[in-house]
C-alpha cells in the first residue's frame, strides 16, 4: 500500500467504522423488531467493511480503538448522534446513496479496493433500498413523520459537501459523483413529498473538516464509549 | 474484532493463490481426481463459476471435499461447498495447505467459525499446518450456492434465493418468492433483513407463516 492509498483506506474504513457503531447504538431502542435487526445487519455490513479497509491501512484493532479522535479522518456526518429514528433515516439515505455511487465507480477500476467495492457494492444497494423505503413512508405519512422528516433533512444536509472532497489515493470525477448524488437523493426526497432543503452545502455554515481530522463535540464521546473496554483491557480476549 | 482467522491476504485475488508457483503442477486430467461425472455438487466444482485455475491433485482434491463438507455454523443444513464460499485449497509442502475461504456478506461473523472448523477438519486427517484465508474477488453471489444447496433450504423451511437474470439490479423484486411452508406464491416481504446478514423476513398470505428468504446477492 502506498501512502495515499493507506489514506484513503483510513477515510473509507473509518466512515464504515464510525456510522457502523451509530447504528449499532439502536440496539435495544429501536421503534420495532424488525428495525432492529435491520439496522443492526446493516451495522453489520458496515463493521465487515471496515475491518477490510482498515486491515489494508494496519492493524485493525489498533486503528479502531488505540487512535485518538484527530487522527479519524471520518465525514463528520457519521459521527453525528443518531437522534430520532427520521434522523437516522435520512442520514442513511444520504450515506447509503453516497457509498453505492462510490463503491460503484471503485468497483470497476483495478485498484486497491477494487475487490471490496465490487463486494460492498451489492451490500450497500440494500442499504438504499431499506433508506428509500422509509423515507417514502415517514417523509409522506404522518403529519409528525413528515416534520420531523423535514426537520432531519435540513440539520444534516450542511453535512453533505464534505462526502465530496476529493480523497488523496481514489481517482474520481468527483463532481460527477455529486450530480449523481443530488440527483438521486433529490428524486426520493421529492417523492416523499419532502422538501429538498436550500441551505448551504458548502463554504461557512457547513460541515467538513472530517477528512482532516477535525471532529464534532459528540464524536469524543462516541469514541470513549466504543474504545473503553479495549483500552482498560489491553490484550483482553474470550 | 477478533483476529481469528488471518486476514492478510484480504484483496488477493483467486486468481493468484499464494504459493501457486511453488507447487507441483498437477499434469493429470481434471476426471483423475473425480470418482464420477462432474456435477454442481463434486468437489471438483465446490469453487463455482471460477475457471482457469489450477487442477487439483488427488490430495487438494480429497482435502477440498473435507473442507467442504463442513457444514455451515448459522445453516448448518448446508455445507461449505454447498453455500459455494470454499474457494480452493492448495497444498504448500508436505503437512501444509491453504483454504481459500470467501465470505457470502462482507462482515459475516460465521467467517472465523468456518475457519477454525475448517482447520479442526484437516488437523483430524492430518495436516498439521492449515492456513485459512480470506478471499474477496470474484464477490459471492447467491448465484454460487448449488442446486442442492437450494433444495435443502426450502426442506428447511429457507426460501432460497432466486437465480440473478441479466439485466436485473442487485435487488431484484419482479419473480415472486415461494413460501417454504405451503408453496404458495402469494408472499409479503416484512423486513429486507432477518436473523442473519444474508436473510429477508417474509410472510405467507396464503397459510400466515413468517419464514426467512435467502435473499439475492
Amino acid at each position: 500500500m502506498t501512502t495515499t492509498a493507506n489514506a484513503a483506506a483510513l477515510a473509507l474504513g473509518d466512515d464504515a467504522l464510525v456510522l457502523s457503531h451509530r447504528l449499532g447504538e439502536w440496539a435495544g431502542h429501536a421503534p420495532v423488531l424488525e428495525e432492529e435487526v435491520a439496522l443492526a445487519n446493516i451495522a453489520l455490513d458496515l463493521l465487515g467493511q471496515a475491518r477490510v479497509l482498515l486491515s489494508l491501512a494496519g492493524d485493525e484493532d489498533e486503528l479502531a480503538y488505540l487512535r485518538e479522535e484527530r487522527s479519524f479522518r471520518n465525514l463528520q456526518l457519521v459521527e453525528q448522534p443518531g437522534g430520532d429514528f427520521a434522523r437516522t433515516i435520512v442520514r442513511q439515505l444520504f450515506f447509503s446513496v453516497y457509498q453505492r455511487l462510490l463503491y460503484g465507480e471503485l468497483a470497476t477500476g483495478s485498484g486497491p479496493f477494487a475487490a471490496l467495492a465490487a463486494k460492498a457494492v451489492k451490500e450497500v444497494a440494500y442499504h438504499v433500498d431499506h433508506a428509500e423505503h422509509w423515507t417514502l413512508r415517514l417523509g409522506d405519512g404522518t403529519e409528525e413523520s413528515h416534520r420531523r422528516m423535514s426537520r432531519a433533512c435540513e440539520e444534516l444536509w450542511r453535512f453533505t459537501g464534505e462526502m465530496f472532497q476529493p480523497v488523496d489515493g481514489l481517482d474520481l470525477d468527483w463532481r460527477a459523483l455529486e450530480r449523481e448524488w443530488l440527483e438521486s437523493v433529490t428524486g426520493v426526497l421529492e417523492r416523499a413529498t419532502l422538501t429538498v432543503p436550500e441551505g448551504p452545502r458548502s463554504g461557512a455554515w457547513t460541515a467538513g473538516a472530517g477528512r482532516q481530522g477535525v471532529h464534532t463535540e459528540p464524536f469524543g464521546r462516541m469514541l470513549a464509549e466504543m474504545q473503553h473496554l479495549h483500552r482498560s483491557h489491553p490484550g483482553a480476549s474470550w | 474484532m477478533v483476529t481469528g482467522a488471518r486476514r492478510t491476504d484480504e484483496l488477493r485475488t483467486a486468481d493468484a493463490p499464494p504459493g501457486a508457483g511453488d507447487r507441483p503442477v498437477s499434469t493429470g486430467p481434471p476426471d483423475t481426481v473425480s470418482t464420477g461425472p462432474p456435477g454442481p455438487d463434486s468437489p471438483v466444482d465446490a469453487g463455482g463459476p471460477r475457471a482457469g485455475k489450477p487442477v487439483d491433485t488427488p490430495l487438494e482434491a480429497r482435502l477440498r471435499e473435507l473442507a467442504g463438507a463442513v457444514p455451515d455454523p448459522e445453516l448448518p443444513v448446508l455445507t461449505l461447498a454447498e453455500l459455494g464460499v470454499l474457494r480452493g485449497v492448495r497444498g504448500l509442502g508436505p503437512g501444509s495447505v491453504v483454504v481459500e475461504l470467501t465470505p457470502t456478506y462482507t462482515g459475516c461473523p460465521a467467517l472465523e467459525t468456518m475457519a477454525a472448523d475448517i482447520e479442526r477438519v484437516l488437523h483430524d486427517h492430518g495436516i498439521p499446518d492449515v492456513s485459512v484465508v480470506t478471499v474477496l474477488s470474484p464477490a459471492w453471489s447467491t448465484d454460487d450456492i448449488s442446486a442442492e444447496g437450494r433444495r435443502k433450504l426450502a426442506e428447511f423451511g429457507i426460501a432460497p434465493p432466486r437465480p440473478h437474470t441479466a439485466g436485473s439490479g442487485p435487488v431484484p423484486l419482479a419473480l415472486s418468492v415461494r413460501c417454504p411452508h405451503c408453496g404458495s406464491t402469494e408472499t409479503e416481504l416484512l423486513s429486507r433483513f432477518s436473523s442473519t446478514a444474508c436473510k429477508a423476513l417474509r410472510r405467507c398470505v396464503s397459510c400466515r407463516e413468517p419464514f426467512d428468504h435467502f435473499k439475492e446477492l
